[in-house]
């Protein structure tokens, strides 16, 4: 592998500099289906909706999904101090990720679909992202060795890998007509693996953040300590239990009901912990509020506390009946795709890609700004949401229903902030990670002469030999 | 600092409890499957490979820019679907022309009368228990 130089673009960063992209173009499809619900037909001859969302949906799940895999593979060597176990590995990951993902976003374009809610590509086109999950598996295993006396973030990196690939290969079962042919056995499959590879995501993306906050804060003890053992461990618990409150109003066993919503109220656990801890959180934000990176896990940590909110709501499931089916379901995804996932991933993309041959401080200002449009405009983003959401309700609850077509004309007002805010969320976002993007891409055009090979924590473990 | 024991226990009993509750809803799914006939499950394969559930919604779930289709048959004569399946232009700017060929029409009229026959999707229908769960 190539030096893993500080400020250098190499395989590992190139996972985060890709994500990036694939957010920024990600975000403009958004707003391409965004608009089409206050211009009906809108570029319909080459981008209908049915093409649009999941052009929409599946690039932003590939960000959050390389994002997660470049952060692992990078703090994974800072953690102990060695390079990857097979180096040759992660760069073929990244090429089958890479084309893979063009594949299935022009195979969109041109209207070829499995059709299947998020993974809406051709299953052909499953293979090779499996193929790449098993290398990335293999390499992340070899590379811990073993799991004792290893921090929490090691055993959320680990849960997330393996549970992922269980949950995306359960996703396909459909393929067999046994688990396919009846509507209410396929669907009750199919969100059981969505419900959980969700959360093997998130077990990648919380063990990164923990892993960069205790590197900001230089503090060790969080990560060994027995509450992050219990907060991992109800974390494990609800990825592999709580899924069922995506299918309270599917007629299919009942006893899947009753299991998700209790396993979805030990979240109150986490929620109550947050608000427990709300004084240290302030007052180490305020030490640490100058970094980049920090700025978007405090975000981030506000809209756990949102999200877990609505969450827990709408996992009790006499609440679901009325969130079911509406906007209030898309203010959760997308409240918790961007303000924790998102958020989290680029204070780590602050965190790696700051350093390069450029320098980065002239742009402090505007960061700062724009930092605050982003959240204010999530904000506002999310509330339109919720609105539409409820205004839907109501209208599923009436008796009798105006017709459809009508009742999407209400909620216009409520559309058209949501693409206000979306575009400015967008416009927010671009700006600040475009120079995080270009100084990469500009470094790695114009060769340093500053030949320092380690990353920044790995300096104090690594001795010269472990160098390239 | 928690023991490495304690956690290994942990984990394997989750582990364990996961893999049962998995394999006992893969051998017990919810629904028979041997009553199904071959044109619904041909049909099923139609809305996906038109990517239907784009726009659409079966139990709720799906895209959200047209109406939910969970029990469509029910409310709607066939002759009216099939004209959405051929040219919805002249009902809502928003629906695709798919020109749908009659073969495939039918399988996905199969195939929604199939779903409508699996249950009812309209949240008015439930009834909330005092203990927060519902029931239809
Ligand atoms: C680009 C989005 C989109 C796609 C894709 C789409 N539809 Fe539609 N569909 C709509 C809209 C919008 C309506 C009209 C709702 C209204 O205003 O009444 C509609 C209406 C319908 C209706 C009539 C509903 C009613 O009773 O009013 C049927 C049936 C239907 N679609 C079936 C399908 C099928 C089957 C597919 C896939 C082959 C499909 N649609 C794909 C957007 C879409
Ligand atoms: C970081 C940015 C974003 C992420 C991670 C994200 C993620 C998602 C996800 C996961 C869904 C599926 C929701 C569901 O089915 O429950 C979705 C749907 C959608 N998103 Fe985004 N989104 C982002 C930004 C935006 C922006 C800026 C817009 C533009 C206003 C937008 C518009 C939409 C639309 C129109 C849908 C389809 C909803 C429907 O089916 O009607 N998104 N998004």
């Amino acid at each position: 592998m190539e030096p893993s130089n500080n400020k250098q673009l190499n395989t590992t960063k190139l996972f985060i500099v890709a994500g990036l992209v694939l957010l920024g173009l990600g975000m403009i499809y958004g707003l391409t289906g965004a608009i089409q619900y206050l211009v009906p037909g809108f570029l319909k001859k080459y981008f209908s909706f049915e093409k649009v969302r999941p052009l929409h949906v599946s690039a932003v799940v590939f960000w959050i999904i390389l994002g997660a895999m470049g952060s692992v593979l990078i703090y994974l060597q800072q953690h102990t101090g060695k390079k990857l176990h097979a180096p040759m590995l992660t760069k073929i990951q990244l090429l089958v990720f890479l084309f893979t993902i063009l594949a299935i976003l022009t195979s969109y374009y041109f209207g070829v679909f499995g059709g299947r809610e998020y993974w809406e590509f051709h299953p052909l086109l499953a293979l090779p992202i499996l193929s790449g999950w098993i290398l990335f598996l293999f390499n992340v295993v070899k590379s811990i060795g073993t799991l004792k006396n290893q921090p929490v973030y090691v055993w959320m990196w680990l849960t997330g890998v393996v549970f992922f690939l269980f949950t995306f290969l359960e996703s396909y079962l459909w393929i067999f007509p046994y688990f396919r042919n009846n509507i209410v056995n396929d669907m009750t499959i199919q969100w059981k693996s969505y419900g959980s590879m969700v959360g093997a995501w998130n077990m990648l993306i919380y063990g990164s953040s923990f892993f960069l906050m205790e590197k900001i804060s230089g503090e060790k003890t969080y990560s060994t300590s027995r509450m992050g053992f219990l907060l991992y461990f109800i974390g494990l618990f609800n990825l592999m239990f709580n899924w069922g409150h995506h299918i309270y109003t599917l007629p299919t066993h009942h006893f899947i009901q009753y299991i998700s919503y209790v396993v979805s109220m030990t979240e109150l656990l986490i929620l109550g912990r947050i608000i427990y801890e709300w004084r240290a959180s302030v007052s180490a934000a305020r030490r640490h509020f100058h970094h980049a990176a920090y700025k978007f896990l405090i975000a981030a940590d506000v809209w756990v506390f949102l999200s877990l909110l609505l969450a827990i709501c709408m996992s009790v499931p006499a609440i679901n009946i009325y969130t079911h089916g509406t906007y209030i379901t898309v203010a959760h995804t997308m409240g918790a795709t961007i303000g924790i996932n998102t958020f989290l991933l680029l204070a780590i993309a602050f965190d790696i890609l700051h350093e390069t041959c450029r320098s980065f401080e002239h742009n402090n200002k505007l960061f700062n700004r724009t930092f605050f449009v982003i959240n204010g405009s999530l904000f506002a983003f999310w509330i339109s949401l919720i609105l539409v959401g409820v205004m839907q309700s109501k209208w599923q609850m009436s008796e009798p229903r105006i017709l459809f077509g009508a009742m999407m004309l209400q909620l216009r007002p409520f559309l058209i902030s949501f693409f206000v805010f979306g575009l400015i969320l967008t416009i927010g976002i671009v700006i600040i990670i475009y120079p995080l993007i270009k100084n990469q891409l500009l470094c790695y055009f114009t060769p340093t002469t500053n030949q320092d090979h380690t990353p920044t924590v790995a300096k104090e473990s690594m001795s010269d030999n472990d160098l390239n | 600092m928690a023991s490495d024991k304690h956690k290994f226990i942990l984990i394997t009993l989750l582990l364990t409890a996961f893999l049962c509750y998995t394999g006992y809803l893969y051998i017990s799914l919810p629904r028979k499957t041997s009553a199904i006939d071959e044109q619904s499950a041909a049909g099923k394969l139609v809305w996906q490979k038109y990517n239907c559930g784009a726009c659409h919604q079966v139990y709720g779930l799906g895209g959200y820019l047209g109406p939910d289709l969970t029990n469509e048959y029910r409310f709607r004569d066939t002759s009216v679907i099939k004209l959405f399946l051929k040219d919805a232009s002249i009902f809502t700017p928003v629906m695709p022309v798919f020109n749908m060929p009659e073969p495939e029409m039918e399988a996905l009229l199969s195939y929604l009368k199939s779903l409508d026959a699996s249950g009812k999707s309209d949240l008015r229908t439930f009834k909330v228990n005092q203990n927060g769960t519902i029931e239809q």
